[in-house]
Formats: C-alpha cells, structure tokens, sequence
C-alpha cells in the first residue's frame, strides 16, 4: 500500500496559508473508450477538441441560463475562499472555489464575451488551450460539488454547477474521467455501480434473511422483484456489498417487516446512485433515473423509498419528476419520493415502531450531515426537516446524542471528502486532506463528549470515512447508518403493524 | 496499458495493478502480486483468496463482506469470522486488496 502523508489534526478548523501548486500533480485517471462509448462519448480526445469545447460551452450557455449567470457575476469578494473542505486540506490556492471557478470562467471570458475577445489579458481571459484543459482536469475532480461555498457566497453562486459544465464539457471533447464513466456504464449494462448481476444479488439477499434469523429468531425478509408490491425501496448499490453499509439494509428491512408493509428490492433498478449527475450529464442522468420510474410501473408498486444515499436523494427529491414525472401512477397519499428516515420516523410517530434505546447504549452517537441531502433537498414537509428527521431517528434510538461544531453541520457541514465522483484510490491524497475539518470536529466531540459512533446516511460518506478515518487514528468501526442505529434499536414482534 | 514480467510472461494490469484477464491467474501469479501489497500470503491468506475465486466463478461479482467473513469463519474458526480479522489479513482491506491478489477486477461504485 502507498504511504499517504496525513496531517496533524488541529485543535480548531484552520485556514492556512497558500501553498500554490500542492495538488497540480493530482488527476484521476483518465477513462477509456469501453467506459466513454456507452455513454455517447467520444471514445478519445477529439482532434479538433478546442473547437468542439468552446463550441459545447456556447450551447450550454444558451441552456443553462444560470451556468452564464453564475460566471458572470462573481466579484472575487472572497467569501468562498475559505470554506471548501479541499482548500483547508490542502492549502493550494486553485482549490478555493473562486480560483477554481475561475479555470472556466477565463475561458468563458476569452470567447463569450466582448471585451475578452479584443482585451483578453485585461479582463482575465485565457485561451482553451493543453494547459487549461489540463488544469480544468485536474481542479474539477477536486471539486466534490458538495456546495458548501455557495451557502456563503453573497450572490449564491453555485460552484458545484460550474464543476459540472466544466465535466460535462471535457466528456463531450473526449477528456472522461475513468471512474465516474465507468460506474455509468455499469449501471447501463448491469443495473448498478457495483455491477452485481441478479444471481448474486439474489443470493446475497437470501444470504441476509437466514443471516437475521438466526440473530433475531424473526423471519425478515428481503424480497427480489416482487410484482404488486406496496413499496419499491431503491438502495445504493453499497448496501449489498459492503460494512457498514449491510447492517442499515438490514434496519430497513427490519422497519419493514415490523410495521407490516410489503416492499420489493428491484434488480434492475438495483441501484439509488445517480453518477450522471457528478459528471455534469443531464442524459445520463434522465436515463439513469428512468430505470427507477419504469419499475415503479413495471412492479405496479405505490410508493417509492430511497435509501441512505447522498447524492441520489438529490436527484430523487429535486430532479425525479421533472426527469421522469410525473409520478401520478403512485398513491398520492405518500410523498413520491420518500426518503427511508422519513418513512421510519413516520412509522415511529404513528406507533407502528418500538425502539429500546438501551440497545445503542454503547454508543456516543454525532450526526455527519451529506452534502446533497443538507444543502440540495429537503425532507418531510417542513423546512429542515433533511436536518431533523434523521436526528430525530437517532434520538429515538439512542440515549446518548450530541452535536458536533455548529459550524459544521446542517447546511454548513464539510463534504466527507469522497463525494462528487472522488470516491477512488487514485484521488486518495485529496480524500484524506478533504476530510481534515470534518475529521477535527469529530476528533474534538470524541475527546470531550466520549462521541464514539458517527452517524451517517449516504453510502459515499460510509465508504469514504471508513477508509479514511483509520489514516488519522479514528478506528474504522466508528463510522455506522442511521438505520444501523435503527436495526440495533428496534423491537422485532413486540406489536406489529400501523395501529 | 500497465503490465508486469513474470517467469517470461507479460501480464496486463489496470492502472492499480489489477489483472486485466482474469484467465492470467495463478499462484504464482497471486504470490506476485502479495509481495506487491507487502502481504505475506498465509494458508488463511489463500482461504480468502479461494473463497472470492470460488464465488467469482459463480456470481462473476466479489461476494458482500458479510458473505465472505461467514465462509472464512466456517473455515478457520468463528473467532475469524469477522471483519477485523480480514483486515489483519488484508489491512488494504478485503474487498480491495484481496480482491486484487486473487485476480479479480477492482470493485467499483461507493466502496
């Protein structure tokens, strides 16, 4: 295994001084025409690629009024620069948001508008050139458009969206980054980001439900494509695969049988992710999405659950229906869709649930709040409510709860570090120094408040802290779901069913 | 494409070093590669490494943690029957790393 240089973790959350050039060397690596293909993309970088870039940035400037919008207006106020989790770790001066929105809206300058055609060095522009491309490959996959800088910024410019074009651009010249587009392929050939094909899915299933019986004595199940089903439950693919991930597969489960309504897993739509989004793609990820929809059809289910997913509660909550919608053909009782800590705690509130808190007494339990689930949704019918649902989950799971730094949490928490398409090994210096603020509020609730559970309800951040929590001495069991707490917590055949 | 030299042969890797073909596999192989991941292959080493083949051969996908922790507890001992004993065995951990010793393509998606 390589050696990775792990900071020191600070007392306190520190800006530090600029140290420019500290992650120039760092891009991921490149895709290739197996993974480009699938996804309509150039299968290698186009000859004429300046031509094509500049020509796509045009046309998406004519779709995307905010994307001109949002290049337009920044006034380098600087109220940015010192809030994204990337900057702080790594001190290089591009990963301030302004720095790097800046790598587009150079060119942007140089060839949309007047005066950065006549007076280019004047105003800032900059020829789409080798070394720009370059630049924008490297810097944009440092960007976990996780959006934190736009909570600050007095215009309420969205970074996340110029990291977006900037993607959805090089993919269009050919210039594809190798883990995002290979993640989109799979999900088109297999049904996930996993790639597990229904056998092994399958079997994993059963392999869970003999795993809960003989645990908890109760007959659990986890059914595969079950037509008239009430409930479609769309989980990441993670879920199926990996720890921590299984044990809150396993709470939604439990929250089903307990409350005696009948779900299905589907193993097309195997999948709650939705990396079209990450690379910028609205194509993709209206298509990625559509699997989802024509299940919900295929299966003649009424209602529609996402499970613990960042991002792809982003693009369930805000984008499903305007991709996909209408969804007139579920219950119009139950929201459409509804995430699985709204649907517990729902469960919860009405009775239908009984939680022994004891159960987690082991447990000091802090909340990690995900980036697309704080900042780009909502939960519930209230505002906030994507804040305090799942704390509430938590509470009525646990007795002993507390809050990390309020400046890092709800719509002002840190990105784990691995979210927007840089959950991969090779980006895995970025990863740990992208972690460094959430990891020193963390480290400092662990020493004063004996926290020793992290409770998360994304399957990147899991992933993410799971690898990289050990690097700076946090163990690895630190890092648990919501429905984790949930599965520990509840009370399998004390009553069953909505009273 | 990122290749390696073994007893005259040229196998093709991934950029992480993993074996492009799964049908280059061999103990030999395997045993490369450890020493690659700083692992000194074990019998329980190869335990785990059999048992993702096995269950590779069949789903054509690494089996979930809990399946494998399962299979290697019947093995050796409930005590190993764990996740931590796996990664004392694996400590770059074993959906990655012994994945990767055992010729199988690197896992993708949020693990």
């Amino acid at each position: 295994m390589a050696d990775y240089d792990v900071p020191e973790i600070p007392e306190d959350i520190e800006t530090p001084s600029l140290e420019p050039g500290t992650m120039g060397h760092l891009a991921p690596y490149p895709s290739v025409e197996k993974h480009m293909k699938p996804l309509g993309f150039p299968a290698a970088k186009v000859d004429n690629w300046q031509e094509e870039g500049i020509e796509k940035l045009g046309s998406m400037l004519e779709k995307y009024k905010s994307l001109q919008v949002f290049l337009d207006i920044c006034v380098k106020c600087g109220a940015c620069a010192d809030k994204c989790h990337y900057y702080l770790g790594t001190k290089d001066p591009n990963n301030m948001p302004v720095a790097r929105a800046d790598l587009l809206r150079q060119v942007y300058r140089r060839y949309y508008t007047a005066a950065g055609k006549f007076a280019p060095g004047l105003v800032g522009a900059k020829d789409f050139d080798q070394e720009t491309l370059d630049k924008w490959f490297t810097y944009y996959h440092q960007c976990s458009q996780c959006r934190r800088c736009s909570v600050f910024c007095p215009y309420g410019i969205d970074t996340a969206e110029i990291t977006m074009a900037a993607r959805e651009i090089m993919d269009a010249i050919g210039v594809g980054h190798k883990y995002t587009t290979e993640i989109v392929a799979k999900v088109h050939e297999v049904g996930n980001n996993l790639g597990i094909p229904k056998p092994a899915l399958k079997g994993t299933l059963e392999f869970l439900e003999e795993d809960i019986l003989e645990t908890t004595g109760h007959d659990v199940r986890l059914p595969l494509d079950v037509e008239g089903a009430d409930v479609l439950l769309v989980p990441p693919s993670a879920d199926f695969f990996s720890e921590p991930h299984i044990m809150s597969l396993m709470g939604y489960a439990k929250v089903f049988h307990q409350a005696g309504i009948s779900y299905t897993i589907s193993s097309v739509a195997s999948e709650a992710a939705n990396f079209g989004m990450f690379i910028g793609s609205f194509e993709q990820k209206q298509k990625i999405a559509k699997r989802i929809a024509e299940q919900a059809q295929d299966l003649k289910v009424k209602r529609l659950v996402v499970g613990e997913c960042g991002h792809a509660w982003r693009v369930a909550y805000s984008f499903w229906n305007t991709l996909n919608g209408p969804f007139d053909y579920l219950d119009p009782r139950y929201p459409a869709p509804q995430h699985i800590c709204e649907f517990t705690h729902d469960l919860y509130q009405q009775g239908a649930l009984t939680f022994d808190k004891e159960a987690n007494d082991e447990y000091t339990v802090t909340m990690h709040d995900s980036c697309n689930v704080a900042r780009a949704s909502r939960m519930g019918p209230n505002p906030g409510g994507q804040f305090e649902i799942p704390r509430a989950l938590i509470r009525a799971t646990c007795n002993k709860y507390v809050e990390m730094d309020p400046e890092t949490i709800r719509e002002k928490t840190f990105c784990c570090g691995g979210g927007g398409g840089l959950l991969t090994d090779e980006l895995m210096d970025l990863r740990i120094k992208g972690a460094l603020p959430r990891v020193t509020a963390l480290k400092r609730v662990m020493d004063q408040d004996g926290v020793n559970f992290l409770a998360l309800i994304c399957a990147i951040c899991k992933a993410q802290f799971t690898k990289v929590l050990p690097m700076y001495g946090i163990p690895m069991d630190t890092v648990g779901g919501v429905h984790q707490l949930v599965s520990n917590a509840i009370q399998l055949g004390a009553k069953k069913g909505i009273i | 494409m990122p290749s390696f030299e073994l007893d005259g042969r040229t196998y093709e890797t991934d950029e992480d070093g993993y074996l492009i073909n799964l049908d280059d596999w061999s103990q030999p192989v395997a045993g490369y590669l450890a020493v690659q991941e700083s692992i000194e292959m074990s019998d329980n080493h190869w335990e785990v490494v059999n048992f993702l083949r096995e269950y590779y051969e069949e789903y054509k996908i690494a089996p979930m943690i809990r399946i494998l922790t399962k299979a290697i507890g019947k093995k050796l001992g409930k005590d190993k029957g764990n996740t931590k004993y796996l990664y004392d065995l694996y400590p770059g951990g074993p959906a990655k790393q012994a994945c990767k010793i055992a010729g199988l393509p690197k896992p993708t998606g949020c693990v």
